[in-house]
């Protein structure tokens, strides 16, 4: 038995896993060239832009992960996030008369946030598991729906948090602890507690099953209704951290915000070698896959190379290049 | 209760007397802070207009694509029978047709701002001025830099206004010695805006002046500079007249020196003159009403802020 497992492991370690490779190594080529591009791209300020411009997207495609997992998919999760972000501007605002401009008004604004994203993710759950909608038809559905309320939340223009509180709210965003700032270390802390969750618990191993197979799923005494609609309730959850480190930022929601966020964190979980159809979910994949798409906008702003009439082509490219290097590889194994 | 309301209504405009004038007003959803400012400035002429002029209705539709837009105007056509039509069209090779067929059964045609790739169809055009948003904005680069400065642009959604913007920018420029280090697409859009400008940032050790070309771009641009704690080294000139960046041109903001106008109550200012058109006879109202674009500075500020709007 034991030699038998060792030759396996053996053949294995010969042969390039590419599923596993391919995204990594996409990033390191990204990396070299950024490196060879400009001098600049290794400046402390510019991976502090890049992992903290990174970390809205990342978070919520963690969630996305477990969703897509378990077969099933979230087209609604950026306008959720322009919606939270608009409810959240408007409730500290509303606090500022009452209650002055303290902390208690931020973290009143923070479980607003993320209270709104639970139940965001519970609707869409409910409807998907409960109603037995296809998750694409409700999540299409609800997409229009939020980005329609925060338009008019904002009436049409934009939702502004107080300028005072703004400076509060500020170093959320730009502050940090050792030189990192916040919202790199609260999307590391959501990524690595998501690898867990995924890989280590029975909760992780329900969403492959479910993705999987369904039925063998339901027959192996899986919950898969309650694990799909938690699936969804954990993804409203990161799209309400998400909102409360994007907020400080620019202190601002509107139409506008969180524009295409769905399909960037989905492309970011298939490059990283999370199944489209579902069985399979790789949270780290998904960090590589973020920091993949964010890398490619920043290379290009770094560079004069290419038109920027040209970024969505390139960026097309490559999300395809990383997917069929991962496929190419599952078909030879 | 509503359903009795729209009842009413439906049976109100069928017995309204036949002289009734109905005007149709088509424009782009409020998808950036530009477009959410049109929308208020006609949600509000409308209403304003509805309570002037007894006999006089209107249909408001708003639409996130060229495709929408050509069927809200078949509707407008079919359903409501209007006799005249304010239009912003989302893009003028598609919707050049549709507004030719509508002109051509005799209804009045408004054009705003966006003109259409035929000359000769609208009776009445109503726009800002693109070349002149940018040639404002690039002579008082030239103007307040000195020889060898240098300067970032970021660009709008491609699309030929953003392009009649920057080559009147680019022309203003020539022969000041003044270098433009980088053109990108920031998409008139805040986030967009503040990721290009920590790149300029990363990327250009020297920069002296921002051409943010769009108020929500600006804020965007100027979360970057304070974030890299460069804001003594430049300053930025965004444009359109958003109530925030107006204010801090009047507070005299080192960082924020001058605006650059483009109204969009031009919306107003087209439903206003197509509603004196229909309603007053004999008035004449055909040709063209270009909206220049004005420097907002310190001393004229005040006049270019608006409090009840949301932009």
């Amino acid at each position: 038995m034991s030699t038998a497992s060792t030759n396996g492991a053996a053949a294995r370690g010969f042969k390039i896993d590419l599923t596993v490779l391919g995204p990594i190594l996409a990033l390191l080529a990204l990396v070299l060239i950024g490196i060879l591009l400009n001098p600049n791209f290794l400046s402390y300020a510019n991976i502090t832009n890049v992992l903290a411009r990174s970390a809205f997207i990342g978070i919520i495609a963690v969630g996305m992960t477990f969703v897509i997992t378990a077969g099933g998919l979230d087209l609604s999760v950026g306008s959720m996030a322009a919606f939270i972000a608009g409810l959240m501007i408007l409730c500290m605002n509303l606090l500022i008369p009452g209650m002055g401009e303290n902390l208690g008004v931020i973290l009143i604004g923070v479980l607003v946030a993320l209270a709104a994203g639970l139940v965001a993710g519970a609707i869409n759950g409910l409807l998907v598991t409960r109603a037995g909608i296809e998750a694409f038809i409700v999540t299409l559905g609800t997409m229009g729906i939020y980005r329609s309320l925060v338009t008019w939340l904002a009436d049409g223009g934009t939702l502004s948090l107080d300028y005072a509180m703004r400076e509060l709210y500020r170093p959320v965003y730009y502050g940090g602890i050792l030189g990192i700032s916040w919202p790199i270390i609260v999307f590391a802390v959501v990524a690595i507690l998501g690898e867990i969750v995924m890989r280590h618990t029975a909760f992780g191993r329900h969403c492959a099953a479910i993705g999987s197979n369904e039925t063998v799923a339901r027959y192996s005494t899986v919950a898969v209704l309650r694990v799909k609609t938690l699936t969804y309730v954990l993804l409203g959850l990161l799209v309400g951290v998400a909102v409360v480190m994007y907020v400080p930022r620019l202190g601002s929601a509107s139409a506008s915000t969180g524009l295409l966020w769905e399909l960037e964190a989905i492309a970011a979980v298939i490059i990283g070698g999370t199944m489209l159809k579902g069985g399979f979910g790789r949270v780290w994949g998904t960090v590589v896959g973020v920091l993949i798409l964010s890398l490619i906008g920043n290379i290009l702003n770094l560079t004069d190379m290419v038109s920027p009439y040209l970024n969505g082509a390139i960026q097309g490219v490559i999300i395809i290049l990383a997917v069929v290097l991962q496929r190419k590889g599952k078909a030879s194994r | 209760m509503k359903h009795l309301a729209l009842t009413t209504a439906l049976v109100g405009s069928l017995a309204l007397p036949a002289a009734a004038e109905t005007i149709g007003v088509s424009i782009p959803a409020a998808t950036h802070g530009w477009a959410g400012a049109l929308n208020f400035h006609a949600e509000q002429t409308v209403e304003r207009l509805e309570k002037q002029y007894e006999n006089l209705d209107f249909v408001l539709t708003t639409t996130p694509d060229s495709g929408t837009q050509i069927s809200d105007l078949e509707d407008m056509v079919a359903t409501r029978n209007i006799d005249a039509l304010v239009v912003l069209p989302f893009e003028s090779e598609p919707l050049t047709g549709p507004i030719q067929r509508i002109a051509e059964s005799g209804t009045w045609v408004t054009v705003v701002d966006r003109g259409l790739s035929q000359e000769g169809i609208e009776n009445l055009y109503v726009a800002g001025d693109n070349e002149s948003f940018g040639k404002t904005a690039g002579d008082y680069f030239v103007e307040n830099l000195d020889e060898g400065s240098k300067v970032v642009v970021l660009r709008g959604i491609p699309t030929s206004i953003d392009n009649e913007r920057v080559e009147a920018f680019q022309a203003a420029l020539d022969g000041s010695g003044v270098e433009v280090l980088a053109m990108e697409h920031g998409n008139w859009n805040r986030d967009d805006a503040f990721t290009v400008m920590q790149d300029y940032l990363s990327r250009y050790p020297e920069i002296d002046a921002v051409w943010a070309a769009d108020d929500d771009m600006a804020v965007g641009a100027i979360g970057a500079i304070e974030q890299a704690g460069r804001e003594d080294e430049m300053w930025v000139v965004g444009g359109a007249g958003m109530k925030e960046m107006v204010r801090r041109v009047q507070e005299g903001d080192d960082m924020v020196p001058v605006d650059v106008t483009y109204p969009p109550a031009m919306i107003a200012t087209a439903i206003e003159l197509t509603a004196l058109g229909v309603m007053s006879e004999g008035v004449p109202m055909s040709g063209e009403f270009i909206l220049s674009s004005e420097l907002i500075t310190q001393e004229n500020a005040e006049q270019y802020y608006y409090e009840d709007s949301p932009y």
